[in-house]
């Protein structure tokens, strides 16, 4: 029997929060690289990327991060308030460049119960969709935050 | 600047992915809260991070994931493409010593025209454990192609 994740909690699968549009800049973009240490030419150097396949600069996969939108409430009557960044898996399809426009928007894709070290745990899933001005996806990002 | 472009021929399961070090420090910290807007205290502020029980300032889960991501890019060069990166967040990891980023080939395929190689990476620590481990499927370009 679930302790937390009742029936009515499970009714917020599906929940959608407001989905933002946002513009990308260049400097953005380089900013981003080198806030995480990361010299690729294609990430930095737009004269120099304009020679690969890409045919100018594009973002860091992670420049994503970046771009954020509200994500979705999730009401659970839980005691404790004490929370873990479970980690995230990203797939991509497109890659972003500047002057892109990237719609973000974030749903609640999955609510479980589990027990485990820290007893009994709500390990929540969101998914967020960037799809970029042409309604390309350009990637999806699945993330798990634990409540504890 | 220009890296080794890898090729699908050139790598087999076992493989492993060049070795990417990182040197971390509180200023980095800085620069990754601004340039990608998380401000949560614990990642800058001391006093803050202790009163939370932390040992003192920790790493962004998130920039973790980013030095993943470097070292897969890396990896794809400009000829490859990232197409997976999953991380997740076991053991916490403090500025002021270095970390190093490492892969393994774990599976090779063809699927359509798309030449994928799937990877186990990891985030080790100057005492050799594994905080961040995760995974990664690449494309990397083929000589027969």
């Amino acid at each position: 029997m679930a302790k937390y994740v009742t029936d009515e909690v499970l009714k917020q699968i599906g929940k959608a929060g407001e989905a933002r549009t946002l513009d990308v800049e260049r400097g953005a973009i380089r900013r981003f690289a080198e806030a995480i240490g990361d010299p690729n030419p294609l990430f930095n150097h737009e004269a120099e990327a304009r020679s690969t396949r890409f045919g100018g600069m594009i973002a860091t996969p992670t420049f994503y991060r970046s771009l954020s939108a509200a994500i979705p409430d999730v009401k659970i009557d839980m005691p404790t308030a004490r929370g873990l960044d479970g980690g995230s898996d990203w797939e991509y399809f497109e890659p972003v460049r500047a002057g892109d426009r990237i719609t973000v928007q974030t749903k609640i894709a999955d609510i479980r119960e589990s027990e485990g070290r820290l007893g009994t745990m709500v390990i929540t899933t969101t998914e967020t969709s960037y799809t970029n001005q042409f309604g390309r996806l350009c990637a999806l990002q699945r993330s798990r935050a634990i409540r504890y | 600047m220009a890296k080794k472009q890898f090729y699908f021929e050139d790598v087999e399961v076992g493989s492993e992915i060049p070795t990417l070090e990182k040197d971390p420090t509180t200023q980095q910290l800085v620069k990754y809260a601004g340039a990608s807007g998380d401000f949560y205290q614990i990642h800058y502020d001391k006093d803050f991070a202790l009163k939370n029980n932390l040992p003192g300032v920790i790493l962004h889960g998130a920039l973790k994931n980013a030095f993943l991501g470097q070292l897969m890019t890396d990896f794809a060069g400009n000829d490859g493409w990232l197409r997976k990166l999953s991380v997740q967040y076991r053991g916490m990891d403090q500025p002021g010593s270095k970390i190093c980023c490492k892969g393994r080939v774990v599976k090779k395929y063809v699927e359509g025209d798309q030449h994928l190689v799937d990877c186990e990476i990891w985030l080790e620590n100057a005492k050799g454990e594994k905080t961040t481990p995760g995974s990664a499927t690449v494309m990397l370009p083929s000589r027969r192609a």
